[in-house]
């Protein structure tokens, strides 16, 4: 059983540096890589393609990465954990069998391949027995958007890619996964982890929620003395260093530009964080009020003193729907008076939508520039600002009024104030919105599946 | 005198649906106290105003010498929902540390602020 393994982080989201995942594999030693590629309402654009075409419904980009880095990982026992299988981990995972074939390693490896999330086919049937996946924002039914759901998916945890990695495999694919559960899962299987060691398996999910945005703890995005910190173009994607007892060190390769400090790791633990004593998954509830830091050296921050609480009965669920329609159309007005004659373009805008009976659900102006980010915090925008950019929203349900409203925004460069330009993209595209739903789902309902592909 | 966050703090932003949430983190662990007592949920909510439409939440993570602040009902529905050009809150957190608070003379001597 291995002490210490070296787990480091491919991609913050899908749409990261395409390069990042082949520089942790190549830039120095690592025993996992870890990779997400499911954002909220990714699995609504997979649905839709697989309805298109049954082999398909996957995360692309993942195969040609594949191809990159297999024979390295074969080569120097590396590890992958991914939730590239969108809604066909099964296709995802022949794709990845075929290009491995292709680059002469049949016989070399398994693949892992991770399902049960997917409970699309099943909401009906919830529904009829009183399961009734509220919003748990807002504490609607699901059956207000029924007919507009577009998927729905558990949130698995570290639990079934641990077994696949027991059972032998050297990729592992999922479906909808914790992100900090593709980080838990090697700790669980290299060390032999207790599904009710909740300081341990606190202390893995919390090192998955510091690497599961890339950059973002090494450097990038980094509030604290940004000026300062070296060679960006070069980002060191982080890699989490863990030991059996359960403390870690956050660290990323040599010569690798970013910086991974306190501070750095900080800010990153402080992201999309909700109530610290309670951050729940399906393995474990982490404290996030006991994590202490200190300096290992240079790029190096070690993580320790974490202590967690028994894992609910519930998996999050991740259900999208229909919710729209959306355009966005901008201009760029130059100076002098910039503001002043976005202003002014503005009101001409909407008086024209006015008076042609355009209705929206929200139509938002904002001045780019000027005040689009702090709003009111921003006070009143200087005179010589050098250009601004006027930005008009809208939504609604009706697709014909949303694309009407995109045929206003051009014509204002010849109808409207001077010294107005940005405009070359074209007309502003119509957005079909899918909208995230979060609810519940008693653990009961759900069952991982996990089934091993020889190459 | 008046103190910018910016001498105290460094701030990270992000969301959760229609709530922004940001961390606040002092500088220093001397500065911790100071931001514990003067931002408090409501003074943010004030600070906001305009901007987030709901209520204001705060917990203290006294280990990293932080604060983290949920701003409900201010991402315009938040996610795909939304039409904001920072949909995602990224930008809340600079817009904290523009907030001033209140700090004697002597307090700012005795942390090294003068």
């Amino acid at each position: 059983m291995k002490k210490k393994i070296r787990i480091a982080a491919g991609q913050g989201f899908w749409g990261d540096l395409p390069d990042a995942p082949v520089r942790q594999v190549e830039d120095g030693p690592i025993d996992y890589l870890m990779l997400d590629y499911l954002a909220e309402v990714t699995m609504s654009i997979m649905q839709k393609q697989k309805a298109r075409d049954p082999n398909a419904g996957y995360a692309r980009d993942f195969v040609p990465l594949i191809r990159q880095i297999l024979p390295a990982c074969v080569e120097r026992d590396i590890k992958v954990t991914a939730n590239a299988g969108g809604v066909n981990v099964q296709g995802c995972a022949a794709a990845v069998r075929d290009a491995a074939c292709e680059l002469g390693l049949s016989g070399q490896l398994k693949i892992g391949i991770v399902t049960g999330d997917d409970i699309l086919d099943r909401i009906d049937d919830l529904l009829a027995r009183g399961v009734e996946l509220r919003n748990m924002d807002t504490g609607e039914p699901l059956r207000t958007v029924r007919d507009r759901i577009q998927s729905a998916n558990a949130y698995l945890g570290a639990a079934p890619i641990a077994q696949a990695l027991n059972e032998g495999a050297r990729l592992v694919i999922t479906g909808r996964a914790t992100d900090t559960g593709l980080t838990l899962a090697p700790m669980i299987h290299e060390f032999g982890w207790a599904a009710d060691d909740w300081n341990k398996l606190a202390a893995g999910t919390i090192a998955g929620h510091i690497i599961e945005c890339g950059a973002q703890c090494s450097g990038g995005n980094c509030q604290y003395e940004w000026q300062t910190i070296p060679d960006l173009a070069n980002v060191g994607f982080p890699i989490a260093e863990a030991s059996s007892d359960g403390t870690f060190v956050i660290t990323k390769h040599e010569g690798t530009g970013g910086r991974v400090n306190v501070p750095s790791v900080k800010e990153q633990l402080l992201y999309e964080m909700g109530d610290p004593h309670e951050y729940i998954t399906p393995d474990c509830i982490a404290d996030f009020t006991t994590i202490e830091l200190a300096d290992d050296g240079t790029d190096r921050v070690r993580v320790f003193g974490i202590k967690g609480r028994p894992a609910t009965d519930s998996l999050k669920v991740s259900i999208s729907y229909s919710a729209g329609y959306k355009a966005i159309g901008t201009l760029v007005y130059a100076w002098p008076d910039a503001y002043e004659k976005a202003k002014a373009a503005d009101k001409i805008l909407r008086a024209r939508l006015d008076r042609l009976g355009l209705r929206f659900d929200q139509i938002l102006t904002e001045f780019v520039g000027a005040n689009a980010t702090h709003g009111p915090l921003a006070g009143e925008p200087s005179p010589d600002l050098a250009e601004v950019q006027l930005r008009v929203g809208v939504r609604g349900n009706d697709r014909a009024t949303i694309e009407r409203f995109t045929k206003e925004i051009a014509p204002l460069i010849l109808t409207g104030p001077p010294a107005v330009t940005g405009f070359a993209g074209g007309r502003p595209k119509v957005e079909e919105i899918v909208a995230y739903w979060p609810a519940l789902i008693p653990k009961s309902e759900i069952s991982p599946i996990v089934d091993v592909l020889e190459v | 005198m008046q103190v910018q966050l910016t001498r105290l703090a460094h701030a990270r932003s992000g969301d959760k649906g229609d709530t922004a949430n940001v961390g606040l983190i002092a500088l220093h662990d001397e500065f911790y106290p100071l931001l514990l007592r003067a931002v408090t949920a409501a003074s943010v909510k004030d600070h906001f105003k305009g901007i987030c439409k709901g209520e204001v939440e705060r917990f203290e993570l006294p280990n990293l010498g932080a604060l983290n602040f949920l701003l409900h009902e201010s991402l315009g529905g938040g996610g795909t929902l939304s039409l904001m050009t920072d949909a995602q809150g990224k930008t809340f957190s600079t817009a904290l540390l523009r907030m001033e608070i209140e700090v004697s003379d002597d307090e700012a001597r005795s942390i090294g602020l003068i």
